[in-house]
């Protein structure tokens, strides 16, 4: 349980455009030896040069499918993967085939939206793989196959409005390797590779990226944001010396307003973390939030080197109701899946929390005659 | 003392003329091109409807070709709304701009009036004028044979050459031709070597029809291309091995030059640097003429972000206007520096790249003590937003309240949303710019849009303007 740590990614003045506010992150030394893998790209590839004897480690996007199996069906990285070197295929794909229903959307939107959904799927049910203990009440599917399949609903960055235009005109930093993606002020998403050329490649990537519900809602309906316009207080100003200060003391401004007040719903907020696969200096993990009810919830992945500072990272805000199911199921796990301590533990009664499984469309999981008896019980409970 | 409405209408004049520079209709980097034509048709309903001797006044500033196009069919589609000593005032610039127009641009308008079924006496007069004041219909019948054609549909008109009619309307019917450029043309149906001697994009089509190949054709054509083809194609030809297309550089205009220059890889520039730098220091000697080494001390802050890149239609423009205002002003000063937003030292090699941190380099300009401050930008700042408005306001307000150095902001980008250009700070003038090469005049227009001028003078520096204009239209035509 720590918290995320964005030591040596400095904040740029932000840029606007609608509702969409893009804060720049800019490392002083990129990553070197952490790089994209080249063929990812196909025809878009000659990003990394490395030297002959330099050896490097490579990650893959989860955003990406390529054909890596043998057989050349198209497979997608299941979550974001590293490999030491160029030519061994990804540890875990996942074949698109035998999942039928995204299948049939893999003919839609291949590329683009089926990988990142199933990579945030994939978050949730690593996380909560279902009872642990076959307590009476589950029923046998729940036992069996845990939460999977499950689905998260979630809009393509292309129908975030406003999105594309501001991805469009925003001006890249130099030795930028990241940005914080706003709408009306929300944190929607942080994105940071390790080295600049990784994140012109990736920039527009974040069109097709998953963005939660409430994010597009906010792009929807929300007037434009305001600009964080300098201003110099004229009073004190004698000379072009003060001036100069005057001005750097503005740049220092925003850097600290948005440090300790725009990401605080991010950075101050505890995080379980789960290591996935460590290689050379680098580690991959995942993260998950407290889910915290009414508040900001994002859950991420991330690599970091062997000082702890992040490499490469990508979040995804939660919506308010996928919240309330990760706090569900969070309480859940923590009682290892027993329904009356749960509910004791959140001050209810063992029907109320059935009831409140139903709704949050975890129904199928309890058996049905016990599902029915919550019923019953909640009739009777209102009859009174 | 203006009264009000004097102050608003120099506003609205100055705001008409900015976009009459900057806009083409066309998209640009923040703005797609409805946006554009949507805020540009709005502007010109207005001005016509409330300014109208201004807004025939505007054909003599140089505003861009676009523009000059849509007020003259503005003014001759309303005819009946006019008096008469303005339809005769009206009448003398539009005959004076359609002069300086290029010939393409002209039989677009034709053509555009008579899709408006524009067909009253004046304009049918007009026509006529224009088309007989051309130095050879036969060149335009071959060249623009379908714009002539409209046009003398149109107008009702019979070319004087007596060829030149069933030229036109009915080409092939005849056995030969006495006038040479026709004879040629016909010639040019059946054997290939007639093609190379008709102008460039009417031999294209020949060539394509006997099938002969670019780079041949290319090499055979290379003297029948305009200055422009020739530099538009150059690239293209040296790619397929066709060396004889090759433009002399030193006599091409300076924003067109720079422009051809950032169209070049970054290896190609280093490795012509000393061509391309001559080309483009002669350019600008060419331009600052007389006013050359006049202008003092100048410091210019020039932008070289993203959003210089333009959009793909006026790809790199806002650049192109940045790198020429560079050689220009180095050679108006006696003494000067550029400052790229970049912080980038090498003009030659610019590239639109990264953010816009404008207030830092203005206040960088600032410490040289310059006499004379130009800024280059599409108005947009944005690391940190407004930090370039704060540096100006208070170096006016507060270090140079004695306007001992002058600031001035040429902006070659229009802003669809705002009907004007983009203005860095309310302290500072803003004008827009198309070509680097009227950066003298502008600056000069500039004053009217920091308010310290009214109408009276505005209307007197567009009379002087139209004046200018006009003798030099009877100049040429006694010639």
């Amino acid at each position: 349980m720590t918290t995320l740590d964005l030591t040596g990614l400095d904040t740029r003045p932000s840029q606007v455009w609608g509702a969409v506010r893009l804060v720049p992150l800019v490392r002083d030394e990129p990553v070197d030896d952490l790089r994209l893998r080249p063929e990812l790209y196909g025809d878009v590839a000659g990003l990394v040069q490395v030297g002959p004897h330099r050896a490097y480690v490579s990650y893959i996007p989860h955003g990406f499918v390529a054909t890596w199996t043998s057989d050349s069906t198209p497979a997608a990285a299941y979550g974001t993967q590293m490999s030491a070197d160029a030519d061994s295929a990804p540890a875990a794909t996942v074949g698109l085939r035998f999942h039928r229903r995204m299948a049939r959307r893999q003919a839609k939107d291949r590329l683009r939206f089926l990988p990142m959904h199933l990579a945030l799927e994939g978050y949730l049910a690593l996380h909560f793989g279902g009872p642990s203990i076959a307590w009476e009440e589950w029923s046998q599917r729940a036992i069996r196959q845990g939460l999977s399949p499950r689905v998260e609903e979630a809009y393509v960055g292309a129908e975030v409005h406003g999105l594309g235009d501001a991805l469009r005109i925003f001006e890249i930093h130099p030795n930028q390797c990241g940005v914080m993606l706003y709408l009306a002020d929300a944190l929607a998403a942080v994105f940071a590779v390790p080295h600049p050329d990784d994140y012109r490649a990736l920039h527009p990537t974040l069109l097709q990226d998953l963005y939660g519900e409430l994010i597009h809602h906010y792009a929807t309906l929300m007037p434009p944001v305001q600009e964080f316009r300098a201003r110099i207080p004229d009073a004190q100003i004698r000379s072009l010396a003060h001036l100069r200060t005057a001005v750097a003391d503005q740049e220092r401004t925003w850097t600290h307003f948005h440090d300790t007040t725009m990401v605080t719903g991010l950075l101050e907020h505890t995080y379980t973390w789960q290591t996935v696969y460590r290689m050379e200096r680098f580690t991959l993990s995942r993260f998950l939030p407290t889910f915290r009810p009414k508040q900001e919830n994002h859950i991420g992945e991330a690599i970091t080197d062997d000082r702890g500072r992040i490499a490469y990272l990508k979040t995804f805000r939660l919506s308010e109701n996928q919240v309330r199911r990760g706090h569900l199921l969070s309480r859940l796990a923590a009682k290892d899946w027993h329904l009356a301590d749960t509910a004791a533990d959140l001050a209810i009664d063992e029907a109320q929390l059935g009831l409140r499984l139903e709704s949050a469309g975890f129904g199928f999981l309890l058996r049905q005659d016990v599902l029915d008896a919550y019923r019953k019980q909640e009739r009777t409970r209102d009859q009174r | 003392m203006d009264s009000y409405g004097d102050l608003i209408a120099a506003d609205d004049v100055l705001l008409f003329v900015n976009a009459a520079i900057t806009s083409t209709g066309q998209r640009e980097f923040h703005s797609d091109a409805g946006e554009q034509r949507l805020s540009l048709d709005f502007l010109h309903a207005y001005m016509l409807g409330n300014y109208r001797d201004l807004y025939a006044g505007v054909l003599a500033l140089d505003i861009n070709d676009h523009n000059a196009v849509l007020i003259i069919r503005r003014l001759l589609e309303t005819t009946h709304e006019a008096t008469a000593d303005q339809r005769r005032s009206e009448g003398r610039l539009i005959a004076c701009r359609l002069a300086m127009l290029p010939p393409q641009r002209v039989y677009g308008l034709f053509g555009a009036l008579r899709r408006a079924r524009v067909n009253n006496r004046r304009t049918r007069a007009i026509m006529r004028d224009w088309l007989s004041a051309r130095p050879d219909l036969a060149f335009d019948a071959v060249k623009y044979r379908s714009g002539l054609k409209r046009a003398l549909r149109h107008a009702h008109l019979t070319p004087a050459a007596e060829e030149l009619g069933p030229f036109v309307f009915a080409p092939l019917t005849r056995k030969r031709y006495a006038t040479p450029l026709l004879e040629t043309w016909r010639r040019a149906h059946h054997e290939k070597a007639a093609l190379y001697e008709l102008p460039f994009t009417a031999a294209e089509g020949f060539a394509a029809k006997h099938g002969i190949p670019r780079d041949v054709f290319l090499q055979r054509i290379a003297p029948r291309m305009t200055r422009l083809e020739t530099l538009r194609l150059q690239e293209s030809a040296h790619q397929r091995g066709a060396t004889g297309v090759q433009a002399d550089l030193t006599r091409m205009p300076l924003t067109r030059l720079a422009a051809y220059v950032l169209s070049l890889p970054v290896e190609d520039r280093l490795r012509r640097r000393h061509e391309l730098t001559h080309a483009l220091d002669s350019a600008a000697a060419r331009v600052a003429g007389s006013h050359r080494g006049k202008w003092g001390k100048v410091t210019a802050v020039l932008d070289d972000s993203f959003s210089a890149f333009g959009s793909a239609h006026k790809r790199r423009r806002p650049l192109a206007v940045a790198l020429a205002c560079h050689y220009l002003l180095a050679a108006l000063a006696d003494e000067y520096t550029g400052l790229w937003a970049s912080g980038r030292t090498d003009a030659l090699l610019t590239y639109p790249y990264g953010p816009t941190p404008l207030g830092r380099r203005i206040l960088d300009a600032l410490d040289t003590t310059p006499s004379r401050l130009v800024i280059v930008s599409d108005g947009w700042d944005n690391a940190p937003p407004g930090l370039a408005a704060e540096v100006l306001r208070i170096w006016r307000t507060r270090l140079d309240p004695e306007r001992r150095t002058s600031v001035v902001h040429v902006n070659p980008v229009y802003d669809a949303a705002d009907f004007d250009v983009r203005r860095l700070s309310a302290t500072v003038p803003t004008a827009g710019i198309r070509d680097a090469e009227d950066l003298p005049p502008l600056v000069e227009l500039a004053q009217f849009s920091e308010g310290r001028t009214g109408l009276a003078e505005l209307i007197a520096y567009m009379d002087t303007r139209a004046a200018r204009m006009l003798s030099g239209h009877n100049h040429e035509q006694a010639r």
